[in-house]
């Protein structure tokens, strides 16, 4: 089955972080990912540039209207994402549970919905 | 009156009774869906309802439930290939057929006991609880939606749409059907024995509604952890599983208790005041075996402490035989293993016990602004019994009112209108 596996957390604890600490961070990141990487589970993953520089567009009447900002405004958010090929929900709370982020933020798992292809 | 005489029909209903958790945790295990499973289990228990009366049952009950149901599964699946091509409806056609094959047309013998894997993805941490506990008593205990809904004072459509919502996340979120790996397994069967736990308690002190208890309920979560015990004898990873011993030993010393709890009018007796000659010796005697079994394997936890304050009380022979002292240290055990202020409450009752009202009102002035207890009717309960005890009966009856307005069940409030009565007011 096929998860992602979105990474919240509030974005201050990053800037909140001293230039070691986020190198810290960093390298976690990058031996999880590398550790991970092994067993074949990722499928692709990346950061993502924080919620200030996101854009929402909603199309009314024919219209598309383009507001600065993400779609919803939470204490949490979202910073990135892992997509994993795993056996089961099992495998993907596991992996959830290493991310360095886990620690502070929130990780949400939620299954691809698999279409059918047409024969 | 002869086994003919008490009806093919009640006869099969309770064979059915008995094996349709695990016929269902077989079906589930070949089939990997709950749905499908439980449709074709319903269609085999029909046939059985047809041909067992000119037949006779079956030598074993429980094969021909689960061949007869695994065919229905085959013919299911036969007419959804022709509907559409679905590959691994298809595949898991071939695996059936060609399982069958083997089985040439002699019935199984002997099927293997899947229920554990069926309690550990009922009772799976991603699933709300309340759907956990649902789905438990529906597909291990073979309880339909009406009877627990019923139980549970809740609509019959909304229990069917909170079984249907915890199926679909299983499916869908791929929740897997299996004994987790070691590494998951000992908070995995923690989760366990809380579904099994919440059912009880449901059973034996219900929130609201006019019977105090269900013992159908407690009998439920009795059966239940019977079964995760004898099921987990075949793991090694499980062997010496004290808590669910434990935890059977609670719910044996308390259920013991059940004929003596309710006088006349289903009104609430409390412990002090029951006639102990009501109590079950029987059960006692299992509930006190079992928890030295547990105690012996020195892996110490909150049901077996808690099963030891009930063997306590089922030990005194009168009220005052109690060994409150005791009773009060093991809930400062528990309160080490589980900081609870309902824990706290409990202590402060047993030290008033053992050393006087004043020493508990003064225990429980320390508690009284937690948030918790203050919406908590035994929290009033329990200082209005302290003041009656020293005849502060005006103080008293403020803590009646006060616990009178926290509970909605019907029992507990005759209860407290009683002792209003009684200190005349």
């Amino acid at each position: 089955m096929k998860y992602i596996v979105l990474i919240y957390n509030q974005e201050s604890f990053w800037s909140n972080l001293s230039p070691e600490q986020q190198g810290q961070m960093y390298a976690e990141y990058g031996s999880f990912t590398e550790e991970a990487s092994k067993t074949g589970i990722i499928l692709n993953g990346e950061p993502l540039q924080p919620v200030m520089t996101a854009t929402t567009v909603r199309v009314r009447e024919g219209k598309a209207v383009v507001t600065d900002g993400p779609f919803a405004e939470t204490k949490e958010q979202l910073g990135g994402y892992y997509l994993l090929n795993c056996n089961n929900l099992d495998e993907a709370i596991e992996f959830a549970a290493k991310i360095p982020d886990a620690r502070a933020g929130s990780i949400e798992i939620r299954p691809i919905m698999e279409i059918a292809q047409p024969s | 009156m002869s086994l003919e005489d008490a009806g093919i029909d009640q006869i099969i209903e309770r064979i059915f009774r008995q094996d349709a958790g695990r016929v269902l945790a077989n079906l589930i295990s070949t089939l990997h869906d709950f749905d499908l499973a439980e449709d074709v289990l319903q269609e085999a228990f029909i046939m059985a309802l047809q041909h067992w009366p000119k037949e006779g049952t079956p030598a074993n009950p429980a094969a021909w439930l689960t061949t007869t149901a695994r065919r229905k599964a085959i013919d299911r699946l036969r007419r959804a290939k022709v509907l559409a091509q679905k590959a691994a409806q298809l595949e898991l056609l071939n695996e059936l057929i060609q399982g069958g094959e083997e089985q040439e047309e002699e019935e199984v013998e002997t099927i293997p006991d899947e229920r554990l894997k069926l309690i550990f993805t009922c009772c799976h941490p991603a699933l709300p609880l309340e759907g956990r506990v649902a789905l438990t008593l529906h597909t291990l205990g073979g309880l339909k939606t009406s009877e627990i809904a019923s139980a549970f004072l809740i609509s019959e459509t909304t229990m069917a749409q909170r079984l249907v919502r915890a199926k679909r996340k299983i499916k869908e979120a791929g929740i897997p059907y299996y004994v987790p790996p070691a590494h998951l397994l000992a908070e995995r069967v923690q989760g366990v024995l809380l579904v099994i736990y919440l059912i009880f308690n449901e059973g034996y002190s219900s929130h609201s509604g006019e019977s105090l208890m269900r013992p159908e309920l407690c009998a439920e979560a009795i059966r239940l952890c019977r079964a995760v015990i004898q099921l987990s004898r075949l793991e090694p990873a499980l062997a010496g599983n004290a808590e669910a011993i434990g935890l059977l030993a609670l719910m044996l010393l308390n259920d013991a208790r059940r004929a003596a709890r309710t006088g006349p009018n289903g009104v609430l007796v409390l412990l002090e005041e029951q006639d102990r000659d009501l109590w079950d010796k029987k059960q006692i005697e299992e509930g006190l075996n079992l928890l030295e079994v547990a105690l012996r394997m020195h892996l110490p936890g909150p049901y077996q402490i808690q099963a030891a304050i009930s063997a306590l009380h089922a030990q005194a022979e009168r009220p005052e035989d109690t060994d409150w002292l005791q009773i009060a240290a093991l809930y400062g055990e528990l309160l080490k293993l589980n900081p609870s202020p309902i824990i706290e409450l409990n202590r402060a009752v047993a030290i008033a016990m053992a050393d006087g009202p004043l020493r508990g009102l003064a225990l429980l002035r320390q508690l009284e602004n937690n948030e918790l207890l203050q919406d908590y009717y035994l929290f009033h309960a329990t200082r209005a019994d302290l003041l009656r005890r020293i005849g502060r009966f005006e103080e008293a009856a403020l803590s009646y009112q006060k616990a009178l307005e926290l509970t909605q069940n019907s029992a507990e409030q005759i209860f407290l209108k009683g002792r209003l009565a009684q200190i005349n007011y």
